[in-house]
């Protein structure tokens, strides 16, 4: 019998040397597909006339939507007809970068923001000097998260971000009048008094997922954290602030693994005083009666909140002579009237003023939204680009950490700046 | 014995004084060589399209694996294809990143108490079903569900069965007097949340196969066993288990490699938090590779290829010991 095994295992080991000097050997240009855009796909087309290819990570949207035909139009206007495809926003990034080391990019790409950075690192998207979009009128805050060493690689469709969601019944009977939250100190005072009369406090979404962290920023920005150093005392500050409402009972165990869609149903019970939402559950508010106060930051004022929102960008391609005609297409899609019907669907705010003044006069109650994003800052921002994602993963883990009681804030966000460091110095 | 033959053809010629036909020697080796150059190249031909299937599905992907994980990819890198080969870097600093032991613990405890309950429970239930009585059939089709269901369907509803403040698992437990637990929540319960959920969900599997197992056994040994005056947990202990180790061991390789590679229950229950208590490799893996905004593929296929060791180093184990079981 270990005769008959000898030659089977030593045939798998020859065959699994073979494999692993095959990959060690093979140079560069053999083991994956060429530089991007020189196999210039199907998308590159001459500029009068073709298909352009459009990639959006709107999968609630489909052929006979309002969406779908204003992009169509504009592709119309520009002389071309659009080929679109939607996926869900996670499959869009591992698609785009498959996209770009094919060389099949699509002529314009639709994506989160906080991946524009990493798209821009990978060498597959243009600047605004190589495809010509201008920016001039797009907030400065807004349009941070798609600079990346002082080049701008998108611009905007709009932007959401987070507020304070409150059951104004709630907060009658507790006797907590919305304007006196203006800090820390008060909103905890006001979770107490609403844990008093019986009701739930406040819910927000904990998760280790990047929502997880999209939703600790505004309290730790509020507290006056940077994000290189997620293991400073104000990080610190923040986190125990979480940690105690846990604690003590006014947010509910459950937030450890909430989406920010759990985290609204849990809302929606109208068993909770408070919900840490974003722009986009603002239809769902208004049909249950909650309205919306700015996230306090610790010591008054509004803290800095995160923006959510995608951006147009124009990947490389082949036919450098396309840019011309996808900007087009880009400027069509956010010039002022269009981007207003866009954000209004979408529930974005949009990025000009000027857009915003039209959203402004059509909607007044916009106007606490107008000006969260007014303060709202970019995940990538501060040149922080690719080491975003990476901190981020670190800072989530630690929130977890903090919130299963698995360790102290301090320790587990010193743990996180430790190994974040760690990842960005190799 | 061709020098014989030879020379008793050559007498046969002078003693006949017939033409025979025979050559004078044995056939010309460079026809022998060809005829069996012909019979392989027949033979290569016939398994061709099962080699270019394995090289395509099985060889291909796994070098493209093994080619991840040797080199540092960074997402510029892997769109220009261009990545720096660093040898055994990855799978060093893997191997020394703080998630690892905490991840490989978690994948043995996982693994083998999911097998252990799965396997124990679902023979249990084949040997009841053995027995046939009315409404037996029903019963064992309503045991088939937790397999059916579809891994969202099964690992969302128990999710919510198990949540700490509003679960039906949680209200039972306060009913009799148990305080509620952080099923999903705390770094203690969370590994034992995914292995309630995974065991349900495999027994099926496990009663299926032993019950076909306990089928193919002949009744004569049990009768004969009856009349020597066994009793029934001898009768199970005793023949009934030796005679199922065939089947018995396919099961349990099957169902490992299957519950190394578990990913949907524990993702979508726990997403592996909080912090690494539920983490097994196959989820770490994920989380390295699409788990956060910056793809890394290198770790993510690094930490695959050791899961892959670990099912070929059982599979070796099972077919070492197959001849062994099934000399019974």
């Amino acid at each position: 019998m270990t005769v008959q095994i000898t030659p089977r295992a030593s045939a798998a080991l020859l065959a699994l040397t073979a494999l692993t000097a095959l990959a060690a050997c093979s140079s560069s240009s053999a083991t994956s597909a060429s530089t991007p855009g020189s196999t210039g796909g199907a998308s590159a087309a001459a500029a009068s006339g073709g298909t352009y290819t459009f990639w959006d990570p709107y999968p609630q949207y489909n052929a006979s939507s309002a969406w779908w035909q204003l992009v169509a139009s504009c592709g119309t206007k520009a002389g071309v007809t659009i080929k679109h495809t939607a996926d869900d926003t996670s499959a869009l990034v591992t698609k785009a970068l498959l996209a770009g080391q094919q060389g099949t990019s699509p002529n314009i790409l639709l994506v989160d923001n906080p991946v524009v950075s990493t798209l821009a690192t990978a060498g597959i998207l243009t600047t605004t000097a190589q495809n010509g979009l201008s920016t001039g009128a797009i907030a400065p805050n807004i349009l941070s998260a798609g600079v990346l060493n002082g080049n701008t690689y998108g611009v905007p469709i709009g932007a959401n971000t987070l507020a304070l969601y409150y059951n104004p019944t709630i907060l009658k009977a507790a006797g907590v009048s919305p304007s006196s939250i203006t800090s820390w100190a008060s909103l905890t005072a006001a979770l107490a008094k609403v844990k008093a009369i019986g009701k739930k406090g406040i819910t927000f979404s904990g998760i280790n997922t990047e929502e997880g962290s999209f939703q600790f920023l505004p309290w730790f920005w509020g507290a006056g954290g940077n994000l290189t150093n997620i293991g400073s005392s104000q990080a610190t500050a923040a986190l125990t602030l979480w940690t105690t409402w846990i604690k003590d009972g006014y947010a509910p165990n459950s937030v450890i693994q909430d989406t920010q869609t759990t985290s609204w149903q849990e809302f929606q019970t109208g068993d909770f005083a408070f919900s840490e939402n974003g722009t986009w559950q603002k239809a769902g508010a208004a049909a249950m009666g909650a309205q919306v106060i700015q996230i306090p930051a610790e010591n008054g004022g509004a803290a800095p909140v995160p923006t959510g929102g995608e951006f147009f960008t124009i990947p490389v391609q082949k036919d450098t002579a396309s840019y011309a005609t996808s900007a087009k297409i880009v400027e069509c899609l956010s010039s002022t009237s269009n981007i207003v019907t866009t954000d209004n669907t979408l529930n974005y705010i949009a990025p000009t003023k000027d857009a915003q003044q039209a959203q402004l006069s059509a909607s007044p109650s916009l106007s606490s939204w107008v000006s969260a994003v007014g303060v709202a800052k970019a995940r990538t921002g501060d040149n922080l680009g690719v080491k975003y994602p990476v901190i981020s993963q670190q800072m989530w883990i630690a929130v977890q950490k903090a919130e299963s009681g698995a360790a102290t804030p301090a320790d587990a966000l010193q743990a996180a700046q430790s190994a974040a460091a760690a990842k960005l110095g190799q | 014995m061709t020098r014989d033959r030879s020379r008793a053809r050559s007498a046969g010629r002078q003693r006949d004084g017939a033409a025979v036909a025979a050559p004078s020697r044995a056939r010309p080796r460079a026809s022998r060589r060809v005829e069996r150059w012909r019979a392989q190249a027949a033979a290569w031909g016939f398994i061709l399209p099962v080699v270019a299937y394995l090289v395509a599905f099985y060889a291909y992907p796994l070098y493209r694996n093994i080619d991840l994980s040797i080199r540092t990819y960074t997402v510029a890198s892997f769109v220009s294809g261009d990545a720096p080969y660093s040898g055994f870097a990855n799978y060093s600093h893997i191997l020394r990143n703080p998630t690892f032991s905490p991840a490989l613990v978690n994948t043995a405890v996982f693994t083998l108490v999911s097998i252990a309950f799965q396997f124990a429970i679902g023979l249990a239930l084949a040997v009841f079903f053995y027995r046939r009585f009315r409404l037996s059939g029903l019963l064992r089709a309503l045991f088939l569900i937790p397999w059916l269901l579809p891994l969202l369907v099964s690992a969302s509803t128990w999710s919510w069965m198990l949540n700490s403040d509003s679960g039906i698992v949680n209200s039972f437990l306060q009913a009799i007097g148990v305080g509620p637990i952080d099923w999903l929540t705390s770094p203690h319960w969370s590994l034992v949340a995914v292995l309630i959920a995974n065991i349900w969900i495999g027994i099926p599997f496990n009663l299926v196969i032993m019950y076909s197992g306990l089928q193919s056994l002949s009744t004569d040994v049990f009768e004969a066993a009856a009349i020597d005056g066994a009793n029934g947990w001898q009768r199970f202990w005793r023949i009934t288990f030796p005679l199922l180790r065939p089947v018995s061991a396919i099961t349990l390789l099957l169902g490992l490699i299957y519950t190394l590679k578990v990913f949907d229950i524990i993702w979508i229950m726990t997403r592996g938090g909080p912090a690494t208590s539920s983490t097994t490799l196959a989820i770490w893996s994920y989380q390295l590779g699409f788990g956060s905004l910056l793809p890394d593929f290198s770790s993510a296929s690094a930490v695959g290829n050791v899961l892959i060791i670990i099912a070929v180093v059982f599979a070796l184990i099972y077919i070492r010991a197959r001849p062994r079981l099934e000399a019974l």
